[in-house]
């Protein structure tokens, strides 16, 4: 029977896990990988087959715990976007010198044009980095056929193989042919403490051994079906087409231009040797950084012509469009109509009734008598505080970051420095730099605006809703300067004391405005309602 | 034979509904298809498009190129002026004419209009004023895909229909036929 499923690229990869034999999903929401987790956590396969599937704290605790699932024999997928690879990487890097048991995929959504991210930092690097296999789907179908090939590499090769997405993909719809799960793995953990245990002795010989697997990880792509060499007329521009890249070539080159699709690394540099002598130049498609483009470049002579991203055939910056293909290919695509005249951005913005404003309001009045005052901002719906009408923060940086550039600032001479942070970014990264400002006694005022969700993605769990108070305490603050106020107009002129207070406190203060997510609340009651 | 369609509006309006439908559609109808959604950031009241393509034959881009589009269908006029530059020389727009307004720049309704107005094909109607009239004001979203209906072309109307029975099903009778009356007066209401 032919089992066809319109699906996202996201959930095309979750069923392609599923049915890959999955024994547990680890992850932590962020745009545009979220949709992998929220698919298996309502798929009733994942139900029957008990696959675990929690929003883990952050990233490095998800990769931590796939490798312990691999570690005990099964089949392990981590998701984040781009830049949780950043915080799991220590974990990334070093799974690759322990090896692996259970199949260990490590799914990263890269998000070229930064639709809603801060850096288009590409995740190819991170795979070269740790020296694993990389796999880059050009489609919805691609995604999840690459799946089970990804585990039964993972396990042939015994390394975490990294699945590389962009917002194109992940957030975009097509048909796709689902195949009959496979079996999950029975539990059977590792063996050899030898291979776990990264002391130096026991590091240098599995570092030499992931050296030495190169030689089978470069085989390997270079067989990869999902690698094709399509040669046409001889002589021209050749075509080096990675991920969705492909898509955009074939949309709009003519179909005897000669391309080398590339969804499996390491690149298959025979390919690119063959396709270089059919031609007499070569172009390299790539969404993200041109990671393919500088090898490509290195493998040639220095006299051979290869043009991409850093030689203005296509924009440096921002993701693929058939448009910006097209010029590369020496093609436009005319508009039949101007822009428009009568047009004005309409940027996103905090929802009407969201307790976020309410914090920005008290907070706005209470620093606007102090022109000294930073306030440090940090990642969530929250960040929208920077926009009018409360332009509001100061800086955003990196998950965590408020607590710990107020602490620095502080440490400066910087009075007052003021953090906001929502509840989800502060058990991700928070909790630890506001340890080192209780340990430093720094002067630091802490807003940790909880909407007991983590709203910005979708509202999914919240790891730390109502022990925040709890973690406080215990991480050493003390309990007078630790205050728990409720967000709403009603409220305004004690949490304006609290604040102004809490300023004036030369140490640490946690202050705590806690109310509902108004999305979240507001789905609940439909539920309720059904 | 492909249609390339733009769905615009603003966070909240319906418009990934619309696209749901018409999805659904082609896929009964043994279409291929890829529609491509803005999640995250934009749901916060901001702009949000979807790129829908049908076409008998393999569909490669997940993005509508420039100067290709059939179809423009939007729920606030100012985001359907925002993609005209994709639309072909042939293309309609189909817009809601009631603007949603969040920004303190908005631009002169007026103005809009005009702008609206000189394309060579366009629709436009007041489908939130059509909902509330008739007693079905959740539906206004509907009201538009019928007015788009007749220029999807690629799809018939029984098409359409069948396929928003089947996305409302689950959330029960009165549901499907509110959208099903909808889809239906802003069928009528675009005779040209």
């Amino acid at each position: 029977m032919v089992n066809k499923l319109l699906l996202l690229g996201d959930e095309a990869v979750a069923q392609g896990a599923l049915d890959a034999g999955l024994s547990g999903v680890y992850a932590y929401p962020g745009t545009p990988s979220t949709e992998i987790t929220e698919y298996i956590q309502q798929h009733p396969l994942a139900r029957e087959r008990g696959v675990r599937s929690r929003w883990c704290t952050n990233e490095k605790t998800a990769m931590e715990a796939a490798l312990g699932m691999s570690y005990a024999g099964r089949r392990a997928l981590v998701c984040m976007k781009h830049v949780g690879m950043n915080v799991c990487a220590d974990a990334f890097v070093n799974a690759a010198v322990t090896g692996v048991n259970g199949g260990l995929v490590v799914l990263a959504a890269d998000d070229p044009s930064m639709h809603s991210s801060q850096n288009e930092q590409d995740s190819r690097f991170y795979g070269r980095f740790a020296m694993v296999p990389v796999l880059e789907p050009s489609s919805q179908q691609e995604a999840y056929d690459m799946m089970s090939d990804a585990f039964a590499l993972s396990e042939r090769l015994q390394l975490p193989v990294l699945m590389r997405i962009v917002t194109r993909l992940a957030h975009s719809r097509a048909a796709v042919q689902v195949d009959i799960a496979r079996a999950q793995n029975p539990l059977s953990p590792a063996a050899d403490r030898t291979h776990w245990v990264l002391l130096p002795g026991n590091a240098r010989r599995q570092y030499a051994a992931l050296v030495e697997k190169q030689a089978e990880i470069k085989r390997i792509a270079a067989a990869a079906t999902c690698n094709q060499l399509t040669l046409g007329r001889r002589g021209g521009v050749g075509i080096v087409a990675c991920g969705i890249g492909y898509n955009y070539v074939r949309e709009v080159a003519s179909a005897d231009v000669s391309v080398l699709k590339v969804s499996h690394y390491p690149l298959p540099e025979a390919s690119v040797r063959q396709l270089a002598a059919h031609c007499s130049e070569l172009l390299v498609v790539e969404d993200g950084q041109p990671v393919v483009e500088e090898q490509v470049r290195g493998l040639l002579p220095d006299d051979y012509p290869v043009c991409g991203r850093t030689t203005g055939h296509l924009p440096r910056t921002g993701e693929l469009t058939p448009d910006n293909v097209a010029h590369a290919l020496g093609k436009e695509n005319r508009r039949a109509f101007d822009k428009a005249v009568n047009v004005a951005a309409r940027p996103p913005q905090l929802c009407h009734g969201c307790g976020h404003r309410d914090v920005y309001e008290a907070l706005n009045q209470v620093v606007s008598q102090y022109p000294a005052a930073r306030v440090f901002g940090d990642i969530g719906c929250y960040t929208l505080g920077a926009l009018p009408p409360y332009q509001a923060i100061d800086t955003c940086v990196d998950m965590g970051a408020s607590i710990t550039m107020a602490k620095g600032a502080a440490d400066a001479g910087l009075h007052p420095a003021i953090a906001v942070i929502g509840d989800s970014t502060f058990t991700h990264s928070g909790m630890t730099g506001l340890l080192d400002a209780v340990n430093d006694q720094s002067p630091i005022t802490v807003i940790i605006s909880d909407n007991l969700t983590t709203a910005m993605t979708g509202g999914q769990d919240s790891a730390g809703t109502h022990k925040y108070e709890a973690i406080c305490l215990a991480l050493g603050v003390e309990r007078e300067h630790l205050h728990v106020v409720v967000p709403l107009p009603k409220n305004m002129e004690e949490i304006r004391r609290i604040i102004r207070q809490e300023i004036e406190y030369q140490g640490v203060s946690v202050i705590i405005p806690q109310r509902d997510c108004i999305q979240a609340y507001a789905r609940r009651n439909k539920q309720v309602a059904h | 034979m492909k249609k390339d369609i733009k769905l615009s509006g603003v966070g909240g309006q319906g418009i990934l509904s619309i696209a749901t439908v018409i999805g659904e559609a082609a896929t009964e109808a043994g279409l291929q298809l890829k529609q491509a959604e803005v999640h995250g950031m934009s749901q916060r009241g901001g702009d949000v498009q979807s790129d829908l393509r049908l076409s008998t034959e393999p569909i490669f881009s997940d993005q509508i190129a420039t100067g290709q589009a059939d179809l423009i269908i939007s729920m606030e006029p100012m985001e359907a002026l925002r993609y005209v530059s994709y639309l072909n020389r042939d293309g309609w727009a189909v817009t809601a004419s009631r603007p949603f307004i969040n920004i303190p720049d908005y631009p002169d309704e007026e103005a809009i209009r005009g702008e609206l107005s000189a394309l060579p094909h366009v629709a436009m109607l007041d489908i939130e004023a059509i909902a509330r009239e008739n007693h079905i004001p959740k539906s206004a979203n509907m009201v538009l895909l019928g007015m788009a209906a007749r220029y999807i072309g690629i799809l018939g109307a029984d098409q359409l229909r069948d396929a928003i029975r089947a996305v409302f099903c689950r959330k029960g009778e009165q549901v499907v036929s509110d959208n099903l009356k909808a889809f239906d007066l802003g069928l009528s209401a675009c005779t040209i």
